[in-house]
């Protein structure tokens, strides 16, 4: 494993240009991703449905933030304006300092540099594994050699070697949701986000994948959003745990995580990891 | 695995088993119960016309008409029913406005139509052509429809997140996720056009396998009768066949082109 990770790291130096992630200035202060005052409220026949209010938000570069909260408290919705998926009703949404959103418009320059995991792995059947993997290089017109050497290295790190001529069907839950991981980061995105993507999972795959996440988040140096609404995954992995209630959904607190990396899965025998944990429970009984 | 390789090969023995049993109870039936020739020939009597038919010329020039017809009809239906359900699937309203007319016009019986065709068309090919086409025009149309509206909301989402463009959203994946739709619309219309148009032969017309059929009945002729529908049955076997082959080679990634395993 160790070594896929250094070899991808290694090939990064490598990667051909045209998608590069552009340059963004060294200045410290412009987070990465910023949500000000981002509202949503869906309008229905029925009536309209407040979903989000009043979201402040700043994720700098490199840091790794959990969005926990109960189901129905707007974290996929948070996480699909994020993305350019939702337009928000109000506020605004930047990423590397340039708004995602433009009258209405999303901008597809900023927007290309997300990489997006979703519940579901969402690969498509008729393609093999590799083909998914480089979906994405593909569209942005990147020759079938480059792809196809992309696609077995990210497959290497992402632990899925020798199945790259597999179909989907073929694959596991875990696997396939690997896949859909190597494919998000086949442009290299400067930010993953990602919605409760081992949502699905057993327990055990689910801890193997949080380590794996953890390596890849370092070894990329990606901006990650990850929306869960497991409280000792969101304290696994992240850096700072924000709290989102809900009805409307907002933010209730934000937890800072002060525990080493590289974390071992027994961190959750530590006392700063259950206090973490502790912590984050009780406001969320309190909230509701 | 063991299941799967049952699957493969399980139906090519029971299909002949079947077959063999059946035409031994069809023989014992005609012998014990002393059934008329006319009524149920036996199986030897139609083997026997069904033989004198293979030889002669004439019925390859029928089977020739019939698959003529079969293939043109089928042709128009999934290039109009293909245009067609891409139209009303992606345009909602123009979907709504059409219902009505769409179910007249499947509610009512369409082989009444073809006398309609045959004042219109006259006893050649045309009015057969048409009868094929349009009782394979609607599953084709149904299932195009309901394969444009399916694709899959995750999928979707995929795509819009890389930005990409309409038409490499339609190449990538539009037409690969409605491709198994199309296929199985096009498998029901395959068997339809073949009875549009035989039913078409039937009605008038002095070629094709449907109007074989109508001059072995002319003739009280039961074996060749007999012989002449098993001859129908290879002959839309065959084009099935054709189909689910095209299928296979086509979108092998999908379900149901695997082997199908025991629930």
């Amino acid at each position: 494993m160790t070594e896929h990770l250094l070899r991808a790291a290694r090939s990064e130096a490598e990667l051909p240009q045209g998608y590069d992630e552009p340059a963004t200035p060294a200045d410290t202060l412009t987070p990465e991703l910023e949500l000000a005052g981002v509202d949503k409220v869906y309008s229905s026949r029925r009536g309209t449905t407040e979903a989000l209010r009043g979201i402040d938000l700043r994720v700098a570069a490199g840091e790794f933030v959990a969005l926990v909260g109960r189901s129905g408290c707007g974290k996929t919705t948070l996480l699909r304006i994020l993305a350019g998926l939702l337009p928000p009703t109000g506020g605004e949404v930047r990423a590397g300092g340039r708004p995602v959103w433009r009258g209405g418009r999303r901008d597809e320059e900023t927007v290309s540099r997300f990489g997006l995991v979703f519940q579901e792995p969402n690969l498509f059947p008729w393609f093999t594994i590799e083909d998914n993997v480089a979906l994405p290089l593909k569209l942005r017109g990147v020759d079938r050699a480059t792809r196809r050497a992309r696609a077995h290295e990210l497959c290497d790190l992402v632990g899925l070697g020798g199945f790259e001529k597999s179909l989907p069907r073929e694959l596991s839950g875990g696997m396939r949701q690997r896949a859909a991981i190597a494919r998000a980061l086949s442009c290299d995105p400067s930010v993953l986000l990602m919605d409760e993507p081992f949502g699905a999972l057993d327990a055990l795959t689910r801890d193997r994948m949080n380590l794996e996440l953890q390596s890849i988040a370092s070894t990329t140096g990606a901006t990650v959003v990850f929306v869960t609404h497991s409280i000792p995954e969101a304290v696994f992995l992240a850096d700072r745990v924000v709290l989102l209630s809900p009805r409307p959904g907002r933010i209730h607190s934000v937890v800072d995580v002060d525990l080493a990396r590289p974390r071992e899965l027994e961190i959750d025998v530590e006392p700063a990891f259950r206090e973490t944990v502790r912590a984050l429970r009780t406001a969320l009984d309190e909230e509701a | 695995m063991e299941q799967r390789g049952v699957a493969k090969w399980l139906p090519w023995v029971s299909a002949p088993v079947m077959l063999v049993l059946l035409v031994i109870v069809w023989s014992l039936v005609v012998s014990v119960f002393g059934i008329s020739e006319f009524v149920l020939p036996p199986p030897s009597a139609v083997a026997a016309s069904l033989g004198e038919l293979l030889v002669d010329p004439a019925t390859w020039g029928h089977v020739q008409v019939t698959v003529t017809e079969v293939l043109s009809g089928f042709a128009i239906a999934l290039v109009l029913g293909v245009l067609g359900g891409v139209v009303l699937g992606r345009i909602a309203w123009l979907e709504v406005a059409m219902r009505p007319a769409l179910v007249a016009f499947q509610v009512v019986p369409k082989v009444a139509l073809i006398p309609i065709f045959v004042i219109w068309f006259g006893f050649g090919l045309t009015s057969k052509v048409i009868m094929a086409a349009i009782l394979a025009f609607f599953p084709i149309l149904l299932n195009v429809l309901l394969g444009v509206r399916s694709v899959d909301r995750g999928h979707r989402d995929v795509m819009r997140g890389l930005g990409a463009t309409r038409w490499s959203t339609f190449r990538n994946l539009e037409l690969p996720s409605t491709l198994p739709y199309v296929f199985a619309g096009m498998e029901v219309a395959i068997v339809f056009s073949v009875i549009g148009a035989i039913v078409g032969e039937y009605l008038g017309g002095n070629e094709g396998l449907g109007f074989l059929v109508v001059s072995s009945l002319n003739a009280l002729d039961a074996p060749a009768l007999f012989a002449v529908i098993v001859l129908l049955a290879a002959v839309g076997s065959v084009l099935f066949f054709a189909v689910n082959l095209a299928k296979r080679l086509v979108i092998p990634w999908h379900e149901s082109v695997s082997e199908k395993e025991f629930a």
